[in-house]
This record gives structure tokens, sequence and C-alpha cells, in this order.
């Protein structure tokens, strides 16, 4: 089964404490720590692990700047058996449509049975495997905890609806399917393992390589756009309990004791 | 005049909450828009949601098949595009159906896509305003919707008054018959519920609830001796299921439990709203967190900034003195 695995680099929320720049208008991103998307990991890890079962090769692929090479290096760390890095200044400012018709441009160049991308991504947005579907015209799930090959024309697949309950469903292939966290346990990967994919060679693929007109990705071709970033007026918020760590557990218990939190 | 449409979520014959939550969205889009419900399915759990409806919009799309009993997003999307006009604002949930029929049906119709709006800030010329989070509800951005051509957004659950006037008189359009064909590569199977864990942690008024912060397997052994102090039980967050550390039962938000207590400890979780959708009932909420500015003490009731590793055994010791 020859599978696609969309992935991309995103400023790590573990790492990370954002602030917005001096203006007030972006994040400030001197010192940001990126790693790669949660979702996508467990989606290459389930790609490799099907690959394991029932033969066939791992492509990983995402639409970035150069730095983005480096989390398909990881992914390919992991088991991916290629990668490939679309780049070009005239995606900058891409939507999440302008980010789905890029990635389509390139699924038309291979022959691929499954597409898989992460449920969501450091937007909050979980909108370009619907996306990337719809263009491509093939059946779309999201959401997905389960998969299961059948026969190789039919797939069966579970998605995590409200309340952890699963839905069941029967799929034809080819077909895109985005990943939800908690499908796998994916694979640990060290300094050694990204030494060895170190110089392997990633293949950068631009608009005019892509076949794309300018004018249709990035900035240009976008219909939402991000204005600014700001901090919400959110009102009062927490009452925020100070001083050393004893006044503050002294100041804690006696408002546990008031609410009920202690029997 | 602005149109819009709310696609109407339902089950066993009952409106969702949002169903209510869409006319107060629609009226911060355009006040003077026509928002129309959509409705689909099939047979009298049908007939019961339009019935209700009809008390909260004035208008009433109602859409019957058998094909649509069951809301395999894919399925939906075909009845949509076959029936409503495409240069319109769509309105659709951002919750797990939301998340399958949204953007599909954005490309289909040709139209914007914005996920997850909390907030809009009105219409200027064709570009609507919107409010929406990035990073887990770290910051918050304006987006601007170029609405030329339609657009397709979904509502964040909760993040809108309901409205219950229930007196909008709503007129019923049934479009049955112009929803086409509903052939589809995608097939509904079967619903199989969430596995009934060995501890209920919807029936304990106290929650220690952790999450990514806990770090370690082995660090749970801290949180649980705090709750035994207290009385309470623990809970946690996704990341603690996915790592297998708790088993799904324990796991508090939209795709885990929805859990009422009197007091929640939220320890080393930051606060998304996917988790906080799963706390419900208005508990005092106390967050310990290492991050000053971690979303959860924007809803927490007591903020404290600490390393919960240190922090918890010291307050379980003083626990244990009273
Ligand atoms: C469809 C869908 C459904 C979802 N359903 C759920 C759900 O039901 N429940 C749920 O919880 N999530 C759910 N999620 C995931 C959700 O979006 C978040 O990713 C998740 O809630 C984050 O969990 P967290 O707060 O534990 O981790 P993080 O967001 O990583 O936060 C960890 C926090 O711990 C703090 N921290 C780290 N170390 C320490 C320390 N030593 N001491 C103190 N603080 C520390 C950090 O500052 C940070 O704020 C869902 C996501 C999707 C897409
Ligand atoms: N720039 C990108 N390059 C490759 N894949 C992406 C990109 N942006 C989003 N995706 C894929 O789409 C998924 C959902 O992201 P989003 O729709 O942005 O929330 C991610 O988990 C990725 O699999």
């Amino acid at each position: 089964m020859e599978i696609l695995v969309c992935v991309k680099r995103v400023p790590d929320t573990a790492e990370n404490e954002f602030e917005l720049n001096s203006d007030g208008n972006d994040l400030d991103r001197d010192d940001l720590v990126y790693s790669v998307n949660e979702w996508d990991n467990y989606a290459v890890e389930e790609a490799i692990q099907i690959v394991d079962n029932v033969g066939g090769s791992v492509t990983v692929v995402t639409v970035g700047d150069d730095e983005s090479e480096e989390v398909l290096r990881r992914e390919m760390a992991m088991g991916a058996n290629n990668g490939v890095l679309l780049s070009d200044d005239a995606f900058e400012g891409s939507d999440g449509k302008g980010v789905a018709g890029i990635l389509k441009a390139e699924v038309e160049k291979g022959n691929y049975d499954l597409i898989l991308t992460g449920a969501q991504a450091d937007e909050g947005a979980a909108q370009v495997g619907g996306m990337l579907a719809a263009m491509l015209d093939l059946p779309y799930a999201s959401l997905v905890n389960q998969i299961d090959i059948a026969d190789g024309k039919t797939i069966k697949v579970g998605r995590e609806i409200e309340g952890g309950n699963q839905e069941m469903n029967e799929i034809e292939l080819p077909c895109v399917l985005s990943i939800q966290t908690g499908i796998n346990e994916p694979r640990y990967v060290g300094i050694r393992g990204i030494r060895k994919v170190a110089k392997v060679e990633i293949p950068v693929k631009s608009a005019s390589d892509l076949g794309l007109d300018a004018a249709d990705v990035g900035d240009a071709g976008a219909k939402v756009k991000r204005v600014d970033y700001f901090v919400p007026d959110l009102g009062d918020g927490a009452e925020m309990l100070e001083g050393s760590t004893d006044e503050i557990i002294e100041k804690l218990i006696e408002k546990l004791k008031a609410k009920g939190g202690l029997s | 005049m602005t149109q819009i449409f709310a696609y109407i979520p339902h089950n066993n014959g009952e409106p969702e909450d949002i169903a209510f939550e869409f006319p107060v969205a629609a009226a911060k889009i355009d006040a003077d828009a026509s928002v129309t419900a959509v409705v689909t399915g099939s047979g009298a759990d049908l007939d019961q949601v339009v019935e209700k409806m009809t008390s909260v919009y004035k208008e009433v799309i109602k859409i019957d098949n058998s094909e649509l009993a069951y809301p395999n997003a894919e399925v939906v999307r075909k009845a949509i595009c076959n029936t409503i006009s495409s240069d319109s604002i769509f309105l659709v949930g951002h919750n797990t159906f939301g998340m399958d029929l949204g953007p599909g049906l954005s490309i289909k119709m040709d139209s914007a896509f914005v996920a997850d709006a909390v907030d809009f800030e009105g219409v200027d010329g064709s570009l609507l305003k919107i409010i929406r989070q990035e990073l887990g509800g770290a910051v918050s951005c304006h987006v601007t919707c170029d609405l030329s051509s339609g657009a397709v957004i979904t509502i964040r659950p909760g993040s809108f008054a309901p409205n219950e006037s229930g007196s909008a008189g709503g007129a019923v359009v049934d479009k049955s018959s112009d929803a086409g064909d509903l052939v589809s590569k995608r097939r509904f199977l079967e619903i199989v519920e969430a596995e009934i864990g060995d501890v209920d942690i919807t029936k304990s008024d106290v929650l220690v609830s952790v999450g990514r912060g806990i770090e370690e397997e082995e660090n749970i052994e801290i949180a649980q001796e705090l709750a035994e102090a207290m009385g309470a039980v623990v809970s946690c967050s996704r990341p603690i299921v996915d790592a297998k550390w708790f088993e799904k039962s324990r796991q508090v938000g939209t795709s885990g439990q929805t859990v009422k207590p009197k007091v929640y400890l939220a320890m080393g979780i930051s606060g998304s709203f996917q988790h906080m959708g799963g706390v419900k009932g208005n508990p005092f909420i106390i967050a310990v967190n290492k991050n000053a500015k971690a979303p959860i003490f924007q809803v927490a009731d007591v903020g404290i900034v600490e390393d919960i590793l240190e922090f918890m055994p010291e307050l379980t010791e003083k626990i244990k003195e009273l």
C-alpha cells in the first residue's frame, strides 16, 4: 500500500510560553521551540505499522520553509521511506485551502492508496484533510482512531466521536483520513535515528514544479487571513495565590475547606 | 440581505445545545441577516426536531431521507450541496461532526472556510471579522474572511448564549425531493460505546485532575496520594490516556467524561476547550501550572504558579496534618 502522510512543523505548546511581540500584533517568535505536530506523529506511526503488515511505502510531505525539512527527517527516522518538501515564497500566507491545494498538486504526481493527515495542527482548524479529500473527490473520515485493512479495496475505520464513543465506517480506497491521538503509541526517535537519515536527499518542489499558479496560492489566493494576535480581555480570571509555598498552601486549604474540597 | 444557514445536529429527536446558540452567533455576524435552520434526518425523530426548531428559527428547511437517518458527513454534504445556495454563510458546530463535514463542504460549495469561531466583530464590505484561538487557547487572533462567494464557518460550542425566546413561529420548507443522489463511498456501520472503567469519576464531588504536566507515569502516584488525603478521585486530560497511563474512563473532556464535581483541581493542565468542555456544573476550579500564562488561569477560580511535582507532595503533607 502506498501511503502519503501530511505533516507540519509547529510551535511546541508544551515547551513555550507564548508572548506577543513589542508591536502586540504577532507572536514573539525569536525563541520559540518547534516540533512536529503531535497528531502527525500518530499518523506517521499508523502508516508505518500498516506498511509493516501489508507492504508498500510511506512518504511524508510538508508545505513549509527550509526549516520544515527537520520534521521530515524526524519522521523518516521513525521509518517513513521518503520525504518531500513543498516550498516556495509564493506559498507564504496560504489559508487552509491554499495548503490543501498545494498538497493536492503533489498527491496527483503520485499514486497513493491512502492519504493521512493529523486531526488538527497548531491553529486548531482541523481543515486540511477534509479539504484535500474534497478537492481530490476522494472519500474522507476525520478523527480516526482505528484502521482495519480488509481486502485492500475497502477498509474499516473507527472515528472517535463525543463521549469517547466510536463510529465505525467502511470506506473505499483510495481515501483520506485524519488521525486522532491515541490510535497507537508513536515510537521514540533518538539522536542516532536522526543521524542515520541526515544525508538522505529530500526533494524540494516549488509552485512551478507543481504546476501551480502563484496567484492561486499564498496570500494572493487566500480568502481567510489572520490580521493580528491579541490578548483577550476576559474579565477577572483566576484569583492568583501568591507568597511562599507554605503560605499558598495555607490559603488553598482554607478555600478547599470552604468549598467542600476536603472530607 | 445576508442569508445565514445553520446545520442542526440532533440525537434521538433532540436538537443539540448548539442549535440554540447559532441564532445568537448569526446576529453577531449581521443583525439583519435572515437565518434558516437546516435539519436532515429521517422519520419521526426528524419531524420532532423540525417542530422544535420552528420556535427558534423563522424558516426551517427539512430534508428527509432514509440515507440521512445517521448523520454520515459525506452523505449530509451531498444533501446540502443539492439544496442550499452556496453563496450564503453556512454555520456548523465545531464538534466531531462539524470537523467531518465543514472543510469538504466549503470546497464543494467553493466557499471560504473558517474553523472554531468564538466571536464575530461584524462585516465590513465583503470581509467578516472573526475571533478564534490558536495553540490550544494560548493566544487569540482576529481573522478576516472574504464572504463574496459564501463561507462555511464552524462555531465553538458554548461560545454564544442560547436563544431561549421560543417565539420565532417558523415556517417549514420541505426540500426532501431535492436531496438528489446520496450514494457515498463511506458507509456508516455502527456505534461502539466507550468502555466503562472500574473508577467512576462522574460520581466524585472532588477531582484531582492531572495533565501532561505530570511528565512521567510514575508521578501519577503523587496525585493519587493527594487525592487519597483529600477524599478525592484522580481524573486526567487526554494525553494521559493517549500515553496509556490511565484508562479512557478517567478522561475529562468532550471525547471523554462530562463531570460535575463541587471542586476541580487542574494539575498541569493547559485548559483547552475540549478539556474544559467536560467540566460542567460550575465547580470551584483550582489550577496549578508552572506557566503563569497558561489559558487555564482564564477559567479557573483560583490559580497557583508552581511546579506540581513539588507542590502536590507538600499539599498532601499539610492536609494529612490537619
Ligand atoms: C476532537 C478532539 C477531542 C479532544 N478531546 C479531549 C478531551 O476529551 N479531553 C482532553 O483533555 N483533551 C481533549 N483533546 C485534546 C486537547 O485539544 C488538548 O490537546 C489537551 O487537552 C491537552 O492536555 P493537557 O492540558 O494535559 O496538555 P498540555 O496542553 O500540553 O498542557 C500541559 C500543561 O502543564 C503545564 N506543566 C508542565 N509541566 C508542569 C509542572 N511540572 N508543573 C506544573 N505545570 C506543568 C504546562 O505549562 C501546560 O500548561 C481533544 C482534541 C480533539 C482534536
Ligand atoms: N503546511 C502543511 N503541510 C503539510 N500538511 C499540513 C500542513 N498544514 C496542515 N497539514 C495537515 O493537516 C492536518 C490538520 O491541520 P489543520 O487543518 O491546519 O488543523 C495536519 O495535522 C497535517 O497533517
